[in-house]
């Protein structure tokens, strides 16, 4: 379902030109549960923004679905990204003026539904995360762990085919981010694909298979 | 995404931050309703113009000594190159035009006026029985001149209101005789009140016979010759008719100008046309500076929100749809400052008709449509910038904006 194939990023700064990604080959099938770790500078983010769409690899090709993404504009990726991925953050990224259903929407706004469907949609989702009564809510009359549980229930609201989290627990202390984590395993139990980026041992023991990155390489984990 | 959630999604925005919305749009406000007020303004002027021109009567056409090279204005007279209009002048074209009901040559002197121990100096004007009716005076008590007073030189005169005030207080003034320059005049009537009339007070002349006149201030010359055509459809033929019959009388040569009121009414619409297209230009500006504010403001939205962009580009919202987002904001402040303004500005306008009744203005429709679409386009304008550059924002890069 998603087939990297020696993936190579690089940024030009003014003097020199840094290569983050140094050639990346990575297979991920539906229903997989993948934990991307290493230190930071490796290229686990990178690599996260590259199969989210948000960015895209100087050379290589990367197949989502059986299409080749590494090649489309700006606009192409963004239908792309709003019809197949979820994202979640570290920090949440809700937006503070919102209530949460108003946040859980967005990616149904700008998939075309219409309102009445979104915020049904939407209010249907915070239910599944145990937010029922909270949809009215803005961010900051919400716990760390309700947040994120709002970011999920975003990520989640298009049915995408993969969810990325990068560092979904890394805000939150360790008790809830276990349960954010149990949230993740239950989800990836229903068959939804996950990919995160973690660099606790910890958090990464829910995946089922763990990629290693070193200094743009992977390490280890990858197929 | 339809233009209502556009619309709800600008008024999210700018209700978040009330006081710093109200205070762009005052910018807008204040351009369009002082477009509206100024031009107001000179609408109001213009119809007082033409309602005291109305009110000094119509049909009216005057000759004036000395040719004018453009319609309207008047060059100084300069004796030794023109040709003096004369009291015969005013004779031949009352006997030989047939379009004219009568002409009535006039003359414009001032004089010292005195009875008993009180004395002015006060316009006098020399003129015939019929310029009454042309300029629509009416006389308080009395009779105007006529014919005869004209003809036969008599010393009668007729006083003006505000005139007989200053002379004779409450007493009655017909029958008695004053003193005009040299010569003792009996007053023969009380002019009604007029009151003023583009700057010339009607209350404070004293009127004579023309033939008088010119013995008063020893002079052939006329101030002009005051022409009543007989209908308005006659004005143009009787234009041509005047200079036909007065350059034959002049030598074949054409040392006068024959204006019509509405020649006269077309040069101040003309001046005060400018006028107020200066002052709405003026106004403008301050529009304009409205809609740099509008700018700035949204820069500063654009780069607070820049984390919000990423977001949003990251769930899916392709460039246009953050452009249009970010434009429908700019256009919103604008149009709903435009809309105060015209509020403002009509209320002011509409106030000053009530409280001011003397300074005419008139809120003119087309004023209210331009300076509204100008605030719209404004709000385009100067909106189209920051909403292009958050639209171009680099999701990874506004993710991590903090």
């Amino acid at each position: 379902m998603i087939v990297l194939k020696d993936i190579h990023r690089s940024y030009e700064l003014p003097k020199i030109t840094v290569e983050v990604l140094k050639g990346i080959n990575l297979e991920a099938e539906q229903g997989d549960f993948i934990a991307i770790m290493g230190p930071s500078g490796s290229g686990k983010s990178t690599l996260l923004n590259i199969i989210g769409c948000l960015d895209r690899p100087t050379s290589g090709r990367y197949l989502l679905d059986n299409v080749d993404v590494s090649t489309k504009n700006d606009n192409e990726l963004a239908e792309i990204r709003s019809r197949s991925i979820g994202f979640v953050f570290q920090s949440f990224n809700l937006l503070p003026r919102f209530p949460a259903w108003k946040n859980v929407e967005l990616p149904l706004l700008y998939g075309g539904v219409e309102p009445k469907m979104r915020k049904q949609k939407a209010v249907e989702m915070l239910g599944r995360m145990g937010l029922g009564d909270r949809s009215d809510h803005k961010p900051n009359e919400l716990s760390g762990g309700e947040q994120q549980r709002v970011a999920i229930a975003r990520a989640l609201i298009n049915s995408p085919v993969i969810i990325l989290a990068d560092e979904p627990t890394g805000n939150l202390d360790s008790k809830v981010g276990k349960e954010i984590m149990e949230i993740f395993a239950e989800l990836n139990r229903g068959g939804v694909t996950i990919i995160l980026v973690t660099h606790e041992m910890e958090i990464a023991g829910f995946a089922k298979r763990i990629v290693t990155m070193r200094d743009g390489v992977c390490y280890s984990g990858c197929a | 995404m339809d233009a209502r959630e556009i619309l709800s999604l600008s008024k999210d925005a700018l209700m978040s931050n009330k006081m710093r919305s109200l205070l762009t749009m005052l910018g807008v406000i204040i351009g369009v309703a002082s477009v509206i007020m100024l031009v107001a303004i000179g609408a109001g002027a213009k119809s007082y113009i033409h309602r005291e021109l109305g009110n000094l009567g119509t049909n009216i056409l005057i000759v004036v000594p000395g040719k004018t090279s453009t319609k309207g204005g008047i060059h100084p007279p300069t004796a030794s190159t023109i040709r003096k209009l004369v009291y015969d002048d005013a004779v031949m074209l009352r006997k030989r035009a047939r379009h004219i009901a009568d002409a009535v040559p006039l003359i414009l002197g001032s004089s010292k006026v005195k009875y008993l121990n009180q004395s002015r100096d006060n316009n006098v004007v020399g003129c015939t029985e019929t310029y009454f009716d042309l300029r629509n005076l009416s006389v308080e008590s009395g009779r105007f001149l006529n014919n005869a007073d004209v003809d036969s030189k008599r010393k009668v005169c007729i006083l003006g209101r505000t005139v007989k005030r200053g002379l004779f207080g409450d007493r009655n003034a017909l029958g008695a005789v004053v003193s005009i320059g040299d010569g003792k005049y009996r007053v023969i009537g009380v002019m009604a009140k007029k009151g003023v009339t583009l700057g010339i007070d009607f209350d404070d002349i004293v009127f004579i016979p023309t033939t008088t006149a010119q013995e008063l201030f020893d002079t052939d010359t006329l101030f002009n010759i005051t022409i009543k055509v007989k209908s308005s459809a006659e004005i143009e033929p009787a234009m041509e008719e005047i200079r036909q019959i007065l350059i034959k009388r002049h030598a074949n040569k054409e040392d006068f100008t024959v204006m019509s009121q509405d020649e006269m009414l077309g040069v101040m619409n003309k001046v005060l046309g400018i006028m107020t297209a200066v002052l709405a230009g003026i106004a403008a500006i301050s529009l304009l500076v409205g809609g740099i504010g509008i700018m700035n403001i949204m820069l500063v939205s654009v780069r607070e929100r820049t984390r919000e962009i990423g977001i949003r580009k990251a769930l899916g919202a392709k460039n246009k749809d953050i452009l249009i987002q970010f434009l429908a904001e700019s256009v919103t402040l604008s149009l709903i400052g435009g809309l105060g303004g015209v509020l403002f500005g009509g209320m002011v306008s509409l106030g000053f008709q009530l409280f001011i009744p003397y300074l005419p203005m008139e809120i003119s429709l087309w004023s209210v449509m331009l300076a509204f679409f100008f605030s719209a386009s404004v709000g385009v304008f100067f909106g189209v910038y920051p909403a292009r550059k958050a639209s171009l924002y680099d999701p990874i890069v506004a993710l991590r904006y903090e």
